[in-house]
């Protein structure tokens, strides 16, 4: 007959992850590819922070000797067509990635919850208006509305922000629409509205708070796609100016020109996009597990 | 079910009205439009002729009257002027419709026969080495631009073949049909198959879990049956509507990767257009891209209402 043993399978479970360094190591063993995922995002972030120090080189200074230098020992991911070294260009591209990322997410979600909250909260036509709005901006493909917005707004970090930030609303607005459509039935809103307490208070203070794991899960899963659509539209050339260090860039500089003479070029800031993007989708996979268990595969 | 038909019509001809309205105006809010550009890049210029040709192109009117303009000539067949080539801009479009349709046709064809097995073997083996290495390589799929993957393509076919592949507007061999068509819809195909295989996995466990297929199991039904006839049946119907978001997600795929490809397709020539500032073939490509998805998500919508018997649509 099979005996338990209650200790180690209490401690399986994470009862005694209590606090610290327990809990941090209960989630690791918990949720393995979250935990690399969590790793692979504070090294992203991390590099942007201390770009300066990471790399031995000026990310914009040209030096024409040493134009498509292989890589080695001087210059480990090789320079491009104007000597400026791989390395140090895809260090400060995480900032950028990271600006954008980060910018993008916030402003979209930001305004998403404002509608989505507004939307759900008052109903009526101020709800139908927002919807139909929410239609418009959801019938055309997320690249195809931030490209439009950046031709319109011309190329600027600020502006990609906006233009990516703006096709992310319809997402966030619809499920904090639907959020708020639920809660608002709850015996808690009934009791806040029954002490008398104004419709404005019962939304920011009971309503909102309650809608904040769905939106931590959307913005996470979110981020990675923020990060691939800046690398697209910087590609394609209508994203980040130069001679600003953006990853879809430098792949844009060298694309098929230099797919046979330099490599290298094509390489690294490749996987620097799919890595970055790789390490928030591990993450926000993990954290939809640990926030929202229904939607678990 | 018509009167739901009916009202889904309508909705979607209020978010096309809609669409054509943002687009319109947001291609114009920036200031300096094509004459500008033209003129810039003479240097000094008379004018006057500057006036002429606003007037001849017709962007000397106010907005409100330009839109009506582009609408009323919309419906009648007339898309306008390319400011580029000066061609009628339904001349320039459609031709590059076929190309980028055979290369979306290809990409959902892969992305289905990739990613519908690849998530039915993940959800029957839940918790396996081989489901943890399925839902890797699905999330690395989701995390490639496709135009990285492009680029790895066309380096993998120097280093093979000795050179890139040439679009073929013509192709007649199957080694030219492969190289013109083939590979980019892989390096499209390989991003939304792991989406299809994503919601293929999470839609096949949720059907595991029900009643009936332990009904199944109980009554002695092999894996093979249990897992084919009974849960994919029932659980290919979500992957359905895969096709209705997909729709909106390989046009990102298909604009970096025509570019990539050298392919004149329909999505390339949307970028072109955007840095040209060619208004009236960025609008009406936008529409058109805007039709496509509407449509494909109403013909999703329709098709659940074909497939379920469960559903159908009464108020």
């Amino acid at each position: 007959m099979a005996t338990i043993n209650y200790d180690s399978e209490l401690r399986r479970a994470g009862a005694n992850a209590t606090h610290g360094w327990r809990r941090l190591g209960f989630f690791a063993r918990r949720y393995v590819l979250g935990t690399v995922g969590l790793v692979i995002m504070v090294t992203f972030v991390l590099t942007a922070l201390f770009a300066d120090l990471i790399s031995r080189y000026d990310p914009l200074t040209v030096d024409s000797a040493h134009a498509l230098a292989h890589p080695g020992w001087q210059h480990w991911m090789g320079t491009d067509s104007f000597g400026r070294d791989v390395w140090a260009r895809i260090v400060h591209g995480a900032r950028i990635s990271l600006a954008v990322g980060i910018g993008s997410t916030a402003l979209g979600s930001s305004i998403g919850v404002i509608i989505g909250l507004t939307s759900g909260y008052l109903s009526g036509w101020v709800d139908l208006v927002f919807q139909r709005v929410t239609d418009i901006l959801q019938a055309l493909p997320l690249l195809v509305l931030a490209l439009v917005m950046t031709a319109a707004l011309g190329p600027s970090l600020p502006n990609v922000i906006i233009a990516i930030a703006i096709p992310l609303i319809p997402t966030v607005s619809r499920v904090i629409r639907a959020n708020t459509l639920a809660l608002r039935e709850l015996p808690f809103v009934e009791a806040a509205k029954s002490i008398g307490m104004s419709e404005t208070r019962i939304a920011l203070r009971h309503v909102l708070p309650n809608t904040l794991a769905p939106l931590i899960v959307l913005a996470t899963a979110q981020l990675g796609s923020t990060i691939l659509t800046e690398a697209s539209l910087s590609f394609l050339g209508l994203g980040i100016p130069e001679p600003y260090p953006s990853w879809g860039r430098m792949l844009s500089e060298s694309a098929a020109e230099y797919v046979r003479t330099a490599p290298w070029l094509v390489i690294f800031p490749g996987i620097a996009i799919s890595l970055a993007v790789f390490g928030t989708n591990l993450f926000g996979d993990a954290l939809r597990d640990i926030l929202d268990p229904r939607q678990r595969g | 079910m018509f009167a739901y038909i009916v009202r889904r019509l309508a909705l979607m001809l209020v978010t096309l009205i809609g669409i054509s309205i943002v687009i319109f105006f947001l291609l114009r809010i920036v200031p300096g439009n094509i004459v500008d550009i033209l003129f810039d890049a003479a240097g000094f210029v008379d004018p006057a002729d500057k006036a002429n040709l606003e007037r001849e192109l017709g962007i000397d009117q106010p907005l409100a009257l330009q839109y009506l303009h582009w609408i009323w000539g919309l419906l009648h067949g007339d898309l306008g002027y390319s400011y580029v080539s000066e061609k009628p801009a339904l001349q320039e479009i459609l031709p590059r419709i076929p190309i980028t349709a055979r290369l979306a046709g290809l990409a959902l064809l892969f992305s289905a026969s990739i990613g519908i097995p690849l998530g039915v073997i993940s959800a029957v083996n839940q918790g396996s080495r081989l489901d943890y290495f399925l839902r890797v390589v699905s999330l690395s799929g989701l995390s490639l631009p496709s135009f990285w993957l492009g680029l790895l393509i066309l380096m993998a076919s120097v280093s093979l073949f000795g050179n890139i592949p040439i679009f073929n507007p013509d192709p007649k061999t199957f080694g030219e049909m492969f190289t013109t068509y083939c590979l980019p819809a892989m390096a499209v195909a390989f991003r939304s198959s792991a989406l299809t295989m994503r919601i293929t996995r999470s839609s096949m466990l949720e059907i595991l879990r029900q009643d009936y297929i332990r009904t199944a199991r109980a009554k002695g039904a092999s894996e093979a049956s249990v897992n084919f006839h009974h849960a994919l049946k029932n659980a290919i119907l979500p992957v359905i509507t895969v096709v209705g978001i997909e729709a909106a997600f390989l046009i990102g795929g298909l604009i970096v990767t025509e570019t990539v490809f050298n392919i004149p397709g329909v999505a390339r020539f949307l970028v072109e257009a955007i840095r040209w500032r060619d208004y009236p073939i960025v609008q009406n490509l936008v529409m058109l891209i805007a039709v496509v998805v509407v449509f494909a998500n109403f013909t999703v919508d329709m098709l659940y209402a074909v497939f379920d018997p469960r559903i159908r649509y009464t108020d």
